[in-house]
């Protein structure tokens, strides 16, 4: 019987199969970043253990750091010492680092795919649920525990146990307006929070393989979201045409040979899938979250739904708290919901493609009065690239702000907070309670929908503008 | 890992039931880089209180906990397990663990011991009529034994294995070293690294 793509990069890293054991996986690359590497070094350190494989290990600094006065020392005591704990780490075990200041340092999940370090084939993990974007790559990324990351710096191994596969497959082409960001979200809303559970999703399909590298790494990002262990997407022209030319993409004959060995990398067509889901692109909408997980979504157009129309009654319960929590009423035009803030940023969509898209809708127009916008790059090289193309310019023009790379207002970690009852749309990835600041209230959106909200402040997606709009913004295969 | 073999010391009677990981360690002690210097946080809550059991001289350099069933429910923080390590406790006796401090607990090498709530009377009364004295945890017999106490208890055989071997989860992947090693020269050239080695 043939194997699916997950199955055949997992093979491919088996170190070591015993009967009634979990296999034993080779890890190829491994990202760091300060929040949950320091027991995993304090460990190392007690048993008198090296860093096995420096050399497929990587640092940054994301969760804690700053997007304004990044020259100054970090305010927050605790949040320095984080990094200045992994700055000591790092330098006492050999690790490759790129500090707050540093040209590559960024989000971990923007820092490895645009060094040209996740590559098809690999295994990336990193003490991080949302590794699994480097799955777009045709990778198998998992996040890991911290006992797991010291387990990875002292062996390059992990046991894993087994899962189980899953399919997702985009039929048709996604209608103008609909983005990557809607398409995972409408995936969560239909399969629910825990509806990967075990599962490495495969996501294909024609509106899938239409989709950039960029935006192939919006979906996979959010497999994590619906559940699941990871996400994949096959490998194809658009992976290589990305990958090509990066600073640790293979070069020469070695460029060959990994092409020869990437196009294997396809599920065999007489491959099972344990569970399969279809979707039609054409039914697809621009998409925003009303609750307080993210497979509490439905289509801009539509209103706040009433909690007694959930026929389970722990999704009734969940969403009456939900909307209690974020100060909703049934009924309510989802159109209607007014903001105080709008992000921009993330590992979900934080990258050159999805900052241009924000920045197509922005161009010319402006933010309204009452509104707080925050342009966050997901690391120092889009923002180099953002700055070279204008868009900085853009943002700032039509009154929101642009920061320094980071996490930023993704996680309620670093400064970037809501305060208390604040209500913000954000392409983040998580709208749990208290996710973006203690109290605050979060729904998740696309950039171009984070834009036009940002413009007319409430819900609302570039159609809903006056006036001519880039929607389709042109974008090379990679910058 | 320390290995885990036979373990005397003076005990500790916690007579409370469903102790969560929340009172073992309060949460904001997770903010800590380090899997040291817990220990002040154990039981940080009950610990102001001057009665507590722990803070009784008698029972000062004690490393065995004696508490009641259910104990290290809530939160999966393996944080909990470090604190009870940090400050000195080899093992814990309980009628009941909550599943997930159990995995944490064996996966650190802190022994949990599971006998029936009788038993743990016992050694409440013993330790609480006198502090000094000892109890015996033997791994290597599955025993328990202390002055009029003698009980069996059972762990899982790969489990017993582990903490008698001292092996942790790192030394276990690292008997694979050749496999490992193995695997790493046959990896394609093609693959990406960190570091010009
Ligand atoms: S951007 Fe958000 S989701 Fe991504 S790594 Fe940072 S905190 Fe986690």
């Amino acid at each position: 019987m043939g194997r699916t793509l997950a199955e055949k990069v997992w093979d491919d890293h088996v170190v070591r199969r015993a009967e009634g054991e979990p296999d034993l996986l080779f890890i190829d690359l491994h990202l760091l970043h300060e929040v949950t590497s320091p027991q995993a070094f304090d460990g190392l350190r007690k048993a008198g253990r090296a860093v096995r494989r420096t050399d497929l290990t990587i640092a940054t600094e994301d969760h804690n750091t700053p997007t304004l006065d990044i020259d100054k020392p970090i305010a927050d005591p605790v949040s320095r010492t984080q990094l200045e704990t992994l700055r000591k780490n790092c330098a006492d075990f050999g690790v490759r680092l790129h500090p707050l200041g540093d040209v590559e340092q960024g989000v971990v999940h923007v820092v490895g795919p645009q060094l040209g370090l996740t590559q098809p084939g690999m295994t990336v993990v990193c003490g991080d649920s949302h590794t699994s974007t480097h799955g777009a790559f045709g990778a198998l990324a998992f996040g890991i525990g911290t006992s797991q990351v010291e387990h990875v710096l002292a062996t390059q191994t992990l046991p894993m146990a087994p899962f189980r596969t899953m399919a997702v497959t985009v039929n048709g082409e996604l209608p103008a307006g609909v983005t990557a960001k809607d398409l995972i979200l409408a995936v969560i809303a239909r399969i629910g929070t825990g509806g990967g559970q075990g599962y490495v999703i495969e996501y294909r399909g024609e509106a899938v393989e239409k989709l950039s590298m960029e935006a192939r790494m919006t979906v996979c990002n959010m497999s994590i979201e619906a559940g699941a262990r990871a996400g994949m997407i096959a490998p194809d022209r658009t992976t290589f045409d990305y990958v090509r030319g990066r600073e640790h993409a293979p070069s020469g004959a070695d460029w060959d040979a990994a092409v020869a060995y990437w196009k294997t990398l396809r599920t065999d067509d007489d491959a099972v899938f344990d569970h399969e889901v279809v979707i039609e692109a054409d039914e697809l909408a621009p998409f925003v979250t009303w609750g307080t997980n993210p497979g509490q979504g439905a289509p801009l157009s539509a209103a706040v739904p009433d909690p007694g129309s959930f026929e389970d009654v722990s999704a009734r319960q969940a969403a009456e708290k939900a909307l209690e929590y974020m100060g909703l009423t049934a009924g309510q035009p989802l159109r209607e919901v007014a903001v105080d803030t709008v992000f921009v940023g993330s590992c979900t969509n934080g990258r050159i493609e999805d900052l241009r898209s924000a920045a197509s809708v922005l161009r010319g127009r402006r933010v309204a009065g009452d509104v707080r916008m925050l342009v966050v790059p997901g690391s120092v090289r889009v923002a180099l690239q953002a700055v070279d193309e204008g868009l900085d310019k853009v943002f700032t023009e039509a009154g929101a702000e642009w920061r320094h790379a980071g996490c930023s207002m993704c996680l309620g970690m670093n400064p970037d907070q809501l305060a208390p009852g604040e209500r913000a749309a954000s392409t983040s990835n998580r709208n749990f309670e208290g996710r973006q600041g203690k109290g605050g209230r979060t729904h998740l959106v696309s950039p171009q929908v984070a834009a036009a909200t940002a413009v007319l402040g409430h819900l609302a997606s570039p159609a809903d503008l006056s006036g001519p709009t880039e929607t389709d913004v042109r974008t090379p295969a990679r910058f | 890992m320390e290995a885990f073999t036979t373990h005397t010391g003076r005990a500790v009677p916690l007579r409370r039931s469903n102790v969560d990981t929340d009172q073992i360690i309060p949460a904001h002690w997770l903010k800590k880089v380090t899997r040291d210097g817990f220990e002040d946080g154990l039981f940080e809550a009950w610990r102001k209180d001057p009665d507590f059991v722990l803070n009784r001289s008698a029972h000062a350099g004690a490393t065995v906990l004696v508490a009641g069933p259910d104990f290290g429910t809530g939160s999966s923080r393996e944080h909990a397990v470090w604190a009870l390590q940090n400050y000195g406790f080899r093992a814990v006796v309980s009628s009941r663990f909550a599943d997930i401090f159990r995995g944490n607990s064996l996966k650190n090498g802190l022994l949990t011991v599971v006998l029936p709530q009788e038993t743990v009377e016992a050694l409440w009364r013993l330790t609480e009529d006198d502090p000094t004295a000892e109890v015996t945890v033997d791994l290597v017999a599955r025993k328990v034994l202390a002055t009029g106490v003698e009980a069996d208890f059972a762990l899982d055989e790969n489990a017993r294995w582990r903490l008698l071997e001292g092996l942790d989860d790192i030394s276990l992947t690292l008997k694979n070293e050749a496999a490992i090693a193995d695997f790493e020269a046959s990896r394609p050239a093609f693959r990406p690294r960190t570091l010009t080695v």
